[in-house]
C-alpha cells in the first residue's frame, strides 16, 4: 500500500472487514499475524515514527474527567508542542467555545472532535483517522473534510476510514477492503469507471458482488 | 523516559483528581474518621491505640492507593486512552512513574493530614519522628500504586479490579504483625509474612514507635519496600503491551 505524501486516501469496506485492524497495524498497536509493516520508512509503532503519526481512534480516546483544553494540552505536551498549538487544534475542530468544558459533558459529536483535536496536534506527517466524521452534522463534516485537504496540501499523508460514500468521493485515492483483503485500490474516478456507474455506493456494491462471483 | 512527558503526565493525573472533589474529600477524611474510631475504641488503653494507630497510618495509604490506581489504570485500558497514548512518544515508564509520583503526592497530603490528627488530636505517642511516619506512609502508598498498576492488567472490569483488594491487601494486613507478632506465628505463616512487603513497612513503623532515632532496621525495611516498588513497576511495565489483538 503506497499512500503518496500530501494526499487523502479513503479506506472503505463493510463493517467487520478489517478497516480498524489495518489502521491499528499502521499506527503499531495491532498484533500482526504475518508480514511486516513499515510506515514512512520505519517499522510501524517504532519510537521515531510515533512523533510523526497522529491517530484518531474510532471511539473517542480523550479523558472524560478533563476539559477539552486540558486534554489538548496534555497531548500537545506528549508531542513536544506548546499551549498555543493546543489552542489552534481546538479551534480547528470548532471547539473553541467549549474549550473549558469537561469532555464528559460534551455531546457525542463534540467528544469525537475533542479526540480529533488531539490527533491533528502539530500537523503530523501521517494522520490515521478512524471514522472521523461519524455523528457530525453536514456543515461540520464539510468543514472537517476541508481541513483534511488543507493538511494534505501542506504535505501530510492522510488515511481515513468511512462508511459514507459521499465522503469517499472527496478522497484522492480509495482502498476497498472486504474480509481483510484489498479488492480495489484506485482513484474515485477509476473505481466508478471500472464498476460502470457514477454512483460510488453502487460501484462498491458491484465490486463486492463481482468479487463474490469470481474470488480474486 | 522523558522529563517533559513524565511531568505532563503527572500534571494530567493530578488534574483528573482535582476535577473529582468528592474523591479528594474521601481520600483526606476517611483515614481521619477511621483514626477517630480507633481512638474511641481504645479510649482506656492508650498504649494499644499508639500501637494500632501507628500501623494504620501506614496501612491506609497502601490500601487506598492500591484501589484508586487499579481503577484508574483499568479505565485507561477500557476507554482506549492507553492505546492512544502508546501511539504517541510517551514511554511506558513515563506513564507508570507518572502514576507513582502523582498518587504519591496525593498520598503525602493524605498521610500528613492523618498524621497531624493522630498526633495532635488523638495524642498518638511515638519515640521517633512524625516525618519518618509520613515518609513510610508515602512509600507504602507508592507500593499500593505499583501493585495496583500491575494487578489492573488481570482485571477486565471494575468489578474484577476491586476484588484484587482482598487478594492483595488483606493477607498482608493479617500477616504484617499487627494482630499476631510475626515471631509468634506458625513457621509457615511467618515464612509467608517474610516475603510480603507490608510486613517490612509495618516493622519500619514499629521501629519509629520504639526508637528516638532512625535505626538500621528501619532503613533496611524501607529499602526492602522500595525494592518491592521497583519490582512491581517492572512487572507492571511487562503487562503494558503496545500491540494487542
Amino acid at each position: 500500500m503506497h499512500d503518496p505524501a500530501g494526499s487523502v486516501t479513503g479506506l472503505l469496506g463493510p463493517s467487520g472487514s478489517g478497516k480498524t485492524t489495518l489502521m491499528r497495524a499502521v499506527v503499531g498497536v495491532q498484533v500482526v499475524k504475518s508480514g511486516s509493516i513499515s510506515v514512512l520508512g520505519e517499522p510501524a509503532g517504532s519510537a521515531p515514527l510515533r512523533r510523526k503519526v497522529g491517530y484518531l481512534t474510532q471511539a473517542p480516546s480523550v479523558y472524560a474527567d478533563l476539559t477539552v483544553r486540558e486534554n489538548a494540552r496534555y497531548f500537545a505536551a506528549l508531542y513536544g508542542y506548546d499551549a498555543a498549538t493546543a489552542e489552534r487544534a481546538i479551534a480547528d475542530v470548532g471547539l473553541a467555545k467549549a474549550a473549558r468544558q469537561l469532555v464528559a459533558t460534551l455531546s457525542g459529536g463534540q467528544r469525537s472532535r475533542a479526540s480529533l483535536a488531539c490527533a491533528i496536534m502539530g500537523e503530523p506527517e501521517l494522520l490515521v483517522l478512524d471514522e472521523p466524521t461519524v455523528g457530525q452534522d453536514p456543515v461540520l463534516r464539510d468543514e472537517l473534510w476541508k481541513q483534511f485537504h488543507d493538511l494534505a496540501g501542506r504535505g501530510a499523508t492522510i488515511l481515513v476510514s468511512s462508511h459514507v460514500m459521499d465522503e469517499a468521493g472527496r478522497c484522492e485515492r480509495l482502498l476497498l477492503i472486504r474480509e481483510g483483503a484489498l479488492i480495489a485500490d484506485d482513484t474515485p474516478a477509476a473505481v466508478r469507471e471500472r464498476a460502470g456507474t457514477d454512483d460510488l455506493d453502487e460501484a462498491f456494491l458491484r465490486l463486492i458482488k463481482a468479487q463474490e462471483v469470481a474470488p480474486a | 523516559m522523558s522529563p517533559r512527558i513524565l511531568g505532563a503526565t503527572i500534571v494530567r493525573i493530578l488534574r483528573q483528581l482535582l476535577h473529582d472533589p468528592r474523591t479528594i474529600g474521601m481520600l483526606v477524611v476517611v483515614p481521619a474518621l477511621l483514626l477517630a474510631l480507633l481512638y474511641f475504641m481504645y479510649d482506656d488503653q492508650p498504649m494499644v491505640f499508639d500501637r494500632v494507630a501507628l500501623v494504620m497510618l501506614g496501612v491506609f495509604p497502601f490500601v487506598i492507593m492500591f484501589l484508586v490506581t487499579s481503577i484508574a489504570m483499568l479505565r485507561e485500558r477500557t476507554t482506549g486512552t492507553l492505546e492512544r497514548l502508546l501511539t504517541t512518544p510517551l514511554g511506558k515508564l513515563d506513564l507508570l512513574f507518572g502514576y507513582g509520583i502523582a498518587f504519591g503526592l496525593a498520598a503525602a497530603v493524605q498521610a500528613s493530614v492523618a498524621a497531624a490528627l493522630a498526633y495532635w488530636l488523638f495524642g498518638l505517642d511515638t519515640a521517633g519522628s512524625t516525618w519518618l511516619v509520613i515518609l513510610i506512609a508515602v512509600v507504602n502508598a507508592v507500593l499500593g500504586v505499583a501493585l495496583g498498576l500491575f494487578c489492573s492488567a488481570f482485571a477486565r472490569t471494575e468489578f474484577q479490579a476491586v476484588q484484587f483488594m482482598p487478594v492483595v491487601a488483606v493477607p498482608q494486613i493479617l500477616l504484617c504483625g499487627l494482630f499476631v507478632a510475626r515471631e509468634q506465628m506458625a513457621g509457615w505463616l511467618e515464612a509467608i509474612s517474610n516475603v510480603l512487603p507490608l510486613s517490612y513497612a509495618v516493622e519500619a513503623l514499629q521501629q519509629v514507635g520504639a526508637n528516638a532515632n532512625p535505626t538500621a532496621t528501619l532503613w533496611r525495611d524501607l529499602g526492602i519496600v522500595a525494592g518491592c516498588v521497583v519490582v512491581a513497576l517492572i512487572l507492571a511495565a511487562a503487562t503494558l503491551r503496545r500491540r494487542t489483538a
